[in-house]
């Protein structure tokens, strides 16, 4: 790891399938279907060895060597092997009979054929750039309708002219696109290459989509990773990446730049296995963009003479100092797969350090992270709701909405973000402040509920720095939203903060839910009045503890309180059951007993006196 | 606790004269100990035309006042005299400073028959003692405001500056006291905060926060709308006289220009291509012109170590007011103002627009305002927000209630009965002329509500108050 940072921001994964590389003797076929290689050893003569994506589901046979083989396949689940040794047949080793289904006739110049979503794509016309596509599904095949690729220039006279190998199919953000590798002309007036989108709907009319500007020209490669055009450049050793959803304000629609400033892959060093291995000896590294590679959709590339299978990955850390507009980086960001924990490193960056963001930043990013956090809850609630409502009818059952990494929720801002945030010493706690009401509005602009921990990280930091004025403040308008155990945290600062107090009551009066609370509260400040005459006003004078309220109003030494209070509860108690009497259950026996020493016998209230 | 209010004076052709101010003046005993050296105590004496000897005399006598009752209670000296013409206030902000208030009783002319001279009566118990004392507190704390403590005038000028200081402010200042029209909102000294929904408060924390940290000069503040308090970076009690100066003097001074139309606040800004309504209170009345004195008034704020000299500047945008302060020491160029009209004015402009419409909102569902059969006032000791629904809009010139004063008085009356008991206490009070006067103390909070049913009996009004509380405090806590 001496080299410089070079910010590599692809990478060949680091467990790809190895297998005998070609040679004279040894042939490698590759399926895209199921993603196998086949090392073909003397026409099978010598041994077939099958290698899957992944390492166990290894296959290795013989066959009789008839001739050379140009093609070989297994059926999915490796029932059926089918070898093509001439250009008009194919065998099965297994005896099989075939019917055919259905037939179609039309000149083709070639196909391609998307295993994703089983769509064929035919060549037509002479000069090949009328592409014509057939859907299978449940044993059927449809007939798709037809496009036209746009030729940079039109051949007089009409030959060929679209190449299969500047065409690819492949899913990106879940819907099929033909792209099309269009090379620069002189003649055309197009100084560099393009990537050209055609949309491939199941149902309507292709249409061209998008257009992603190379800026260079020479030879390309294209492959998908995690909805990511890429395109490989040989001659520069350098790969772009092009995300289609990410809009390009200096654009016109649905033109788009590279996100990213061209990166050669991430150097590879290929590990020396077998029994061989000297430890001393240095891996080998090896040579990228080589012109013995194969790119295959989506996302290998296979070099045969070297017996390798790599899976094309992005490594999205390296990302976050190539692309400096934030909010741009987000969005970007936000779309990956293993995302979150780079847009939480992401967050983290612009709050503390010298690439400290300014407040609009900060916001932006917050809106960006809170607008997918909503759209999931949303998704989630109405599921729920759907649920709860029984098997809905005619309609396909709902599914789950799925939790992606993009959805940062305020427990994952909280933990690895924000907590650590506010405790830093050397950020201003002004800053600290404004970012924790940026993320607060934020929330609530999108309607998120702001959980309880963010208030108290709030009222925490300002305590610390003494501003409860502004605490104050907050409470009074309501941005720290009515809860019990923010009503208790008030509560608790009344020694440095006697307001907090009345702010603590209020909170518990306006839930409702909290009367037992505000009893306690006021007895506790000695209000044995005030609790009595509040615990009538919500109508829960007769089910409360008497013994609670004579044991407030006897630590009080007030005589004439605990009078008021005693004779209070005397006359509950005849009102609910003809008794002035305490039940035995209340526990009031030694206020009873207090009660008489003070006042005598005879202040006791009679039953017989009503 | 029932009271029947003393009936209310009426009379044909009697004149009735308010109170008013006889004289105001501040002096320190510890300036002109000995004999003869006495002129050197009177540090400002209002009327200044009053002949030498009768000043020496008043304060000598109030000195004497103050140290008499001091052998009674050496913590408490008197804070009031009463005498049959007039009333004194006695206040000492700062040590061996003392200031005094003059202020005439009000009294009633009644003409006699047979052209004799007609006879003057004294109301000697109209004058409440709180409210009197609350105005000479706050005499003391706007000057304080702009000019820091007597003590600070000392440390940098002697007794030369302090006097030149005391004049120059309490010459205007005094004008502006309307003795007559001070009541209960003087005593309180409180604060009216704008309600306002919390999305659109979260908007306006989002705005200070972004221009201070965008013109890092500013170290607080403070923002308002229609004259109401949303928002204040500075603590509490400072706030209090700010939004004094800026609601009683600083707006109503700059509103009328704008009600009466001219000097239209509406200016195509030519940079940006943004049309903003904002404007300086404070500083340039027009950036443009090449002559604009870049001088803001200065405010002295409380800090941890004493207080802070700060520059206010105050601007506005329609409804919306921002008051930013800045550290006194710096000096505020053009550069920096056009900054700040360019960064503040469309974003002001903008939340100003936001408040407007999120209030007229909530005004729609809350349904139009009846015209209700109380009238009231609230106060909270804790956060100062006053809400008083007798008093009509407040302009430099005068405070107009919409009561009689001596239901006013009633209310004056009803507070010090509650500054005496630490407990919570409810005071029903039937005045003379059919009204019901209620006050109500909880907590920190106190209410006062003036009712006009004629027939209603104590139980009715009870219940009437309680109706009260339940529609316009039912969010807060609040003891029945």
């Amino acid at each position: 790891m001496n080299e410089p940072p070079q910010q590599h921001y692809l990478e060949l994964s680091e467990n790809p399938v190895q297998f005998e590389h070609a040679s004279s003797v040894n042939n490698v076929f590759f399926d895209e279907a199921n993603k196998q290689v086949f090392a073909v050893r003397s026409g099978g003569a010598t041994g077939v060895v099958v290698k899957g994506p992944d390492d166990k589901s290894s296959v290795a046979f013989r066959m009789d060597d008839k001739g050379e083989v140009k093609c070989i396949k297994f059926s999915i689940g490796n029932k059926i092997l089918a070898v093509q040794r001439t250009s008009k047949s194919v065998v099965f080793p297994d005896k099989r009979s075939l019917k055919l289904l259905k037939s179609q006739s039309i000149n083709v110049n070639w196909y391609q054929y998307c295993p994703e979503t089983a769509v064929i794509l035919l060549s037509t016309t002479v000069q090949g750039n009328v592409l014509q596509p057939f859907a299978f599904r449940n044993g059927t095949m449809s007939k798709m309708s037809k496009f036209e690729i746009e030729l940079p220039v039109i051949p007089k006279p009409a030959k060929l002219s679209l190449s299969e190998r500047d065409i690819a199919m492949a899913t990106i953000y879940g819907q099929l696109y033909v792209m099309y590798l269009k090379h620069h002309s002189r003649t055309a007036n197009s100084p560099s290459a393009e990537v050209v989108l055609y949309h491939l709907p199941r149902e309507g009319a292709c249409k061209k989509s998008h257009v992603l500007k190379l800026n260079t020209t020479g030879k390309f490669a294209l492959n998908i990773v995690d909805n990511l055009v890429v395109v490989h450049h040989q001659s520069s050793q350098t790969s772009l990446i092009f995300d289609i959803k990410l809009k390009e304000p200096d654009c016109a629609v649905n033109t788009h730049q590279p996100v990213l400033p061209a990166r050669s892959i991430h150097p590879y060093r290929m590990p020396l296995a077998g029994p061989a291995v000297v430890p001393s000896q240095p891996p080998m590294p090896c040579q990228l963009y080589s012109s013995s590679w194969s790119v295959f959709q989506p996302d290998i590339i296979i070099s045969a003479s070297e017996g390798y299978l790599w899976y094309l990955q992005v490594k999205l850390p390296p990302t976050v100092n190539l692309l400096q507009d934030k909010g741009k980086l987000m969005d970007f960001l936000l779309r990956r797969r293993d995302c979150k924990m780079v847009i939480l490193s992401v967050c983290s960056q612009i709050l503390e350090g010298g690439d400290k963001g300014s407040l609009p930043v900060v916001a932006t990013v917050f809106d960006k992270l809170n607008q997918v956090y909503k759209e999931y809850l949303e998704a989630e609630q109405s599921y729920t709701v759907a649920m709860e409502s029984g098997p809905s009818r005619g309609s396909a059952a709902q599914k789950r909405p799925v939790r992606t990494q993009a959805v940062i929720d305020q427990s994952d801002m909280y933990t690895h973000v924000l907590s650590s945030f506010t405790e830093r010493k050397e950020v201003s706690h002004k800053f600290v402040i404004a970012v924790l009401m940026e993320y607060i509005r934020s929330l609530n602009q999108h309607q998120i509920t702001v959980q309880h921990y963010l208030y108290e990280l709030v009222i925490k930091t300002l305590v610390q720095h003494n501003l409860f004025y502004m605490l104050h403040q907050f409470l009074q308008y309501h941005v720290l939203s009515d809860s019990k155990p923010l009503a208790c945290l008030l509560l608790s600062l009344e020694s440095t903060y006697p307001p907090a107090h009345q702010l603590s009551l209020d909170m518990l009066k306006r839930l409702s839910t909290a009367n037992d609370e505000i009893v306690e509260v006021l007895l506790s400040k000695q209000q044995v009045l005030g609790a009595l005459r509040f615990i009538r006003s919500v109508g829960g004078h007769d089910n409360v503890s008497a013994r609670k309220f004579l044991d407030a109003a006897r630590q009080t030494g007030d005589q004439m309180l605990f009078y008021t209070v005693f004779r209070s509860f005397q006359q509950r108690n005849q009102r609910l059951r003809g008794s002035p009497a305490f039940n035995p259950g209340e526990h009031c026996e030694e206020h009873v007993v207090h009660f008489k020493q003070l006042f005598g016998e005879q202040a006791l209230m009679k039953a017989s006196t009503v | 606790m029932l009271m029947i209010s003393p009936r209310m004076a009426s009379g044909m052709q009697e004149k009735q004269y308010t109170p008013s101010l006889l004289s105001f003046f501040i002096y320190n005993p510890t300036f002109g100990p000995r004999e003869g050296e006495e002129e050197k105590k009177i540090l400002f004496y209002h009327p200044s035309d009053i002949e030498k000897n009768e000043k020496i005399r008043n304060v000598g006598l109030c000195e004497a006042i103050v140290q008499f009752t001091r052998t009674f209670c050496p913590t408490k000296p008197a804070k009031s005299l009463h005498t049959q013409k007039n009333r004194q206030f006695f206040f000492e902000p700062e040590d061996n400073f003392w200031i005094v208030m003059v202020v005439r009783n009000p009294m009633i002319e009644k003409p006699n028959k047979d052209g004799k001279p007609p006879t003057i009566e004294y109301q000697e118990e109209e004058i409440l003692d709180t409210v009197y004392g609350a105005v000479v507190r706050q005499c003391y704390s706007m000057y304080k405001l702009f000019n820091g403590t007597f003590g600070r005038a000392m440390e940098a000028g002697g007794v030369e500056l302090l006097t030149q200081k005391l004049e120059k402010f309490f010459y205007r200042y005094l004008q502006t006291l309307h003795l007559q029209s001070c009541d209960l909102l003087d005593v309180f000294g409180g604060i009216s905060f704008f309600p306002l929904d919390k999305m659109t408060y979260l908007k306006i924390q989002s705005f200070v926060n972004r221009v201070e940290e965008s013109l890092s000069l500013i170290k607080y503040t403070a923002f308002l709308y229609n004259d109401q308090l949303i928002w204040s970076g500075l603590e509490q009690d400072d706030m209090r006289i700010l939004y004094k100066y800026l609601t009683t003097s600083l707006f109503p001074r700059h509103s009328e220009p704008e009600l009466a139309g001219r000097d239209s606040p509406l200016r195509p800004e030519v940079a940006g291509n943004l049309l903003h309504y904002g404007r300086f209170l404070t500083g340039p009345t027009n950036l443009k012109d090449p002559e604009a004195k870049f001088r803001f008034p200065k405010i002295f704020v409380t800090a941890e170590d004493g207080y802070e000299e700060l520059h206010l500047i105050v601007y506005k945008a329609m409804s919306a007011a921002a008051c930013f302060m800045i550290n006194a020491s710096v000096e505020l160029t053009r550069d920096f103002c056009e900054q700040l009209d360019s960064l503040v004015g469309p974003q002001l402009t903008l939340l100003a627009s936001d408040i407007c419409e999120q209030f007229t909102i909530n005004r729609r569902i809350s349904g139009p305002e009846k015209e209700p059969q109380f009238k009231f006032i609230y106060f909270n000791h804790m956060n100062l927000a006053e809400k008083s629904t007798i008093h009509m809009r407040k302009t430099a010139s005068v405070c107009l209630t919409s009561v009689h004063p001596d239901l006013m008085k009633i209310l004056g009356d009803i507070n010090c009965d509650f500054a005496r008991v630490d407990e919570d206490e409810e005071i029903i009070v039937k005045a003379m002329t059919d009204y019901w006067v209620v006050g109500k103390k909880s907590d920190q909070r106190e209410l006062y509500v003036i009712l006009n049913q004629k027939n209603a009996n104590l139980i009715e009004v009870n219940e009437e108050v309680k109706r009260l509380c339940a529609t316009q405090f039912n969010n807060i806590f609040f003891l029945d």
